[in-house]
């Protein structure tokens, strides 16, 4: 996928003013949090299960190897063939591959992060061959062009029922509806007809489990089921990360999943697929691979931002996020949205390709607080921004300023007499009810609200009189 | 020519900058086998209690789940309930087809003024009768197993799904629906499908819609 992430302040700036946008985003906000709250309740040890959670993750990355190989090896004792992928383009040749080896002409697929970066899409469509989004929010966004996801979980939760309206009109050449059920409908049976005569299934991976070479898949649609049931092959792709140890730990990684994502207990269809259709199966594909997708991962584990690599992909710490709250995730400009975008993101395109996104945080942890395998975001966010300096990539005007007050503080007098003055400067500037409205040099912060004046002296200066006093 | 999907290489790269990241030189027999033993272990995280009573945990969970359930007391008994249920739905005439798994095929379906044909479907089938491997009370979840008798369309393609639970085969977690299968399969089918409700979605505005691509319903039969 195009990656626009260094146009986060101007797109940030026009979701704000974006009405419809705003309207979406206020039923969002009030939803998915509250659901989450009460879900968390129904577990007895819900702190304990997210401790026992993070150490699940935390386990498979500090010994991925070994259980990639483990992985690999009973993967393809079970039938499946293991593949992979070094980079996103090595993902799409693979797919293409496998297409032209099965004499594959049309593929479903169910939603599959991981294909987002590699715009595997445009390169099925490229090679000449049919493509077909099967979850509902992903079908609508590739409807309309190829709109880019918006949210992890629920790409499309930026469009409001009537550009859907219009969209389905429009491409099934139906008459306009206008109910949200109609609408489902509606595109039950067009997908339906695509399942029916699929020729391949992709899908993506929530977990891989190296104990015995299976992928879970989780979706409420069922439509990964029906994507990984009904086609003669099936493809899963899915990150080196997404690999853990045994079917205890999805066990627990379940209880905590679908409840951080849209606050029920459990998703609705949660399917295990290891190998291939047996003997007498009516159902299921009768070739199996699997692509394990580096594409950056390695790069992380070797960082100090493994921790990120637990992420299990809820949507959570973007659902609490008072910035994606108030913008939706299209101004992150790349695949995966929120604070955890925000993380991923410049590790996965490059530091200098994503410069804002570290800075798109009040680090008011809340992300840190909901996610699931306590991925301390707000640190990973000022680690970055530790990078961005250490590598020379913030603005001149920033970095003199820093320079420049650096300067000062080493020289207390100076210090004392430039503060003595900037506070008094503030104070005169505050007027007679004590509000600055316009501050030069930080209008992006007064044109929205209205900045307290200080009272007129110094810390210091406030200090030394109570010491006389 | 190249087998495009010659991959050894790739392979190679991925693990030695895996290994790379996390500092060793090559496999680390120490660290591996400590890898290999957790496995082996099957740890649990922590559990909620679960009621004496699973049944009635695993009645209220699906319920939640917005399956219908009701009990029947024998297997004879279930093509009379299946019959009274698709008339509360008012699915008339015709609709009073479908196709049922093997396990079925004995039971009176005809004497009930049901029209069941016991093989797999394609879809366009309205009613899809299955039993189940095991269920799990935690969640209220029917789990199904794949097969040459159990063919798994038959839960996915029709308008609704009936799912005969019997009551002996509730397990509390998924946990227990793991340690189950070691024992009495060993092996892994090609798929285990575990169903909580009718397929959901919520991507248009976030409204709730049922039966998004699967059944619009799924009822369950609990057998005593
Ligand atoms: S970082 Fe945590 S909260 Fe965010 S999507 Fe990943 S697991 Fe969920």
């Amino acid at each position: 996928m195009h990656v626009a992430s260094m146009h986060f302040v101007r797109r940030a700036h026009d979701k704000l003013g974006d009405a419809g946008l705003q309207k979406n985003l206020g039923t969002f906000k009030t939803r998915f949090v509250g659901a989450r709250a009460r879900a968390i309740t129904e577990l007895d040890d819900f702190e304990g299960t997210r401790e026992a959670a993070r150490e699940i993750r935390q386990r498979a990355l500090d010994n991925l190897d070994t259980y990639l190989e483990m992985f690999e090896k009973n993967a393809t004792a079970n039938g499946a063939t293991v593949l992979w992928a070094e980079t996103p383009a090595d993902v799409n040749r693979l797919v293409l591959a496998i297409a032209a080896k099965h004499s594959v002409r049309k593929i479903i697929k169910s939603k599959s992060m991981v294909s987002e970066e590699s715009a595997l899409d445009h390169a099925i469509e490229a090679a000449g061959l049919s493509v077909v989004e099967t979850d509902l929010g992903e079908y609508i966004l590739q409807i309309n062009d190829y709109e880019a996801p918006s949210h992890i979980v629920g790409p499309a939760l930026h469009k409001s029922k009537e550009e859907v309206s219009d969209l389905f009109a429009k491409r099934h050449g139906t008459a306009r509806k206008t109910d949200i059920g109609e609408l489902c409908m509606e595109a039950r049976q067009v997908l339906r007809q695509h399942y029916l005569s699929a020729d391949m299934g992709v899908s993506g991976g929530n977990f891989f489990v190296a104990e015995t070479g299976s992928v879970v898949l989780v979706t409420n649609e069922g439509n990964a089921t029906l994507t990984t049931t009904l086609p003669r092959v099936h493809v899963a792709i899915s990150g080196i990360e997404k690999i853990v140890p045994t079917m205890e730990d999805v066990a627990t990684l379940m209880r905590l999943l679908a409840r951080s994502a849209t606050g029920q207990s459990i998703s609705n269809y949660v399917d295990i697929l290891t190998g291939v259709r047996g003997a007498g199966e009516f159902h299921g594909a009768g070739h199996m691979y699997f692509i394990l997708v580096d594409a950056g991962r390695t790069g992380v584990l070797d960082s100090d931002l493994r921790a990120a690599l637990r992420c299990i992909r809820c949507g959570a710490c973007m659902n609490h996020c008072p910035v994606y709250q108030n913008i939706g995730g299209h101004a992150y400009g790349w695949v995966y949205p929120g604070p955890i975008g925000s993380v991923l993101t410049p590790m996965y395109v490059g530091l200098e390709n994503a410069l804002p996104l570290p800075h798109a945080s009040t680090l008011c942890n809340q992300c840190g607080v909901v996610c699931p395998v306590k991925i301390p975001l707000p640190d990973l966010l000022r680690t970055l921004r530790e990078k961005q300096v250490e590598r020379g990539l913030r603005p001149w005007s920033e970095r003199a300023g820093f320079r420049l007050w650096s300067w000062v503080a080493q020289r207390p007098a100076l210090y004392a007499l430039g503060t003595k003055i900037a506070a008094r400067a503030l104070r005169w500037m505050g007027g007679a009810d004590g509000y600055i409205r316009k501050l030069p040099l930080a209008e992006g912060w007064t044109s929205g609200r209205d900045m307290r004046a200080p009272p007129g002296k110094t810390f210091r200066e406030l200090y030394a009189q109570s010491k006389r006093n | 020519m190249d087998d495009p999907l010659a991959n050894a290489a790739a392979r190679d790269n991925v693990l030695a900058r895996v290994r790379h990241a996390l500092r060793r030189t090559g496999p680390d027999p120490n660290r591996a086998a400590a890898a290999v033993a957790y496995v082996a272990r099957h740890v649990h995280g922590p559990r909620s209690a679960m009621p004496a009573d699973l049944a009635a945990r695993f009645v209220e969970r699906a319920q939640d789940m917005s399956s219908t359930l009701e009990c029947v007391a024998h297997r004879r008994a279930i093509p009379a309930a299946v019959r009274r249920y698709v008339d509360a739905l008012r699915i008339e005439g015709a609709d009073r087809a479908g196709v049922c798994w093997p396990e079925f095929a004995d039971l009176d379906w005809a004497g009930a003024g049901l029209q069941i044909e016991c093989r797999p479907t394609s879809g366009g089938d309205r009613l899809g009768i299955t039993g189940a491997w095991c269920a799990i009370a935690e969640t209220g979840t029917v789990v199904v197993l794949s097969g040459a008798d159990t063919p798994t369309g038959t839960t996915l393609l029709p308008d609704t799904h009936i799912a005969v639970v019997p009551a002996t085969r509730l397990v509390s977690g998924m946990e227990e629906m793991f340690a189950l299968l070691r024992a009495e399969r060993g092996r892994l089918p090609r798929a285990i499908n575990m169903i909580s409700g009718p397929s959901r979605t919520g991507d248009i505005e976030q409204t709730i819609v049922l039966g998004a691509h699967g059944p619009f319903r799924v009822h369950i039969l609990l057998l005593d």
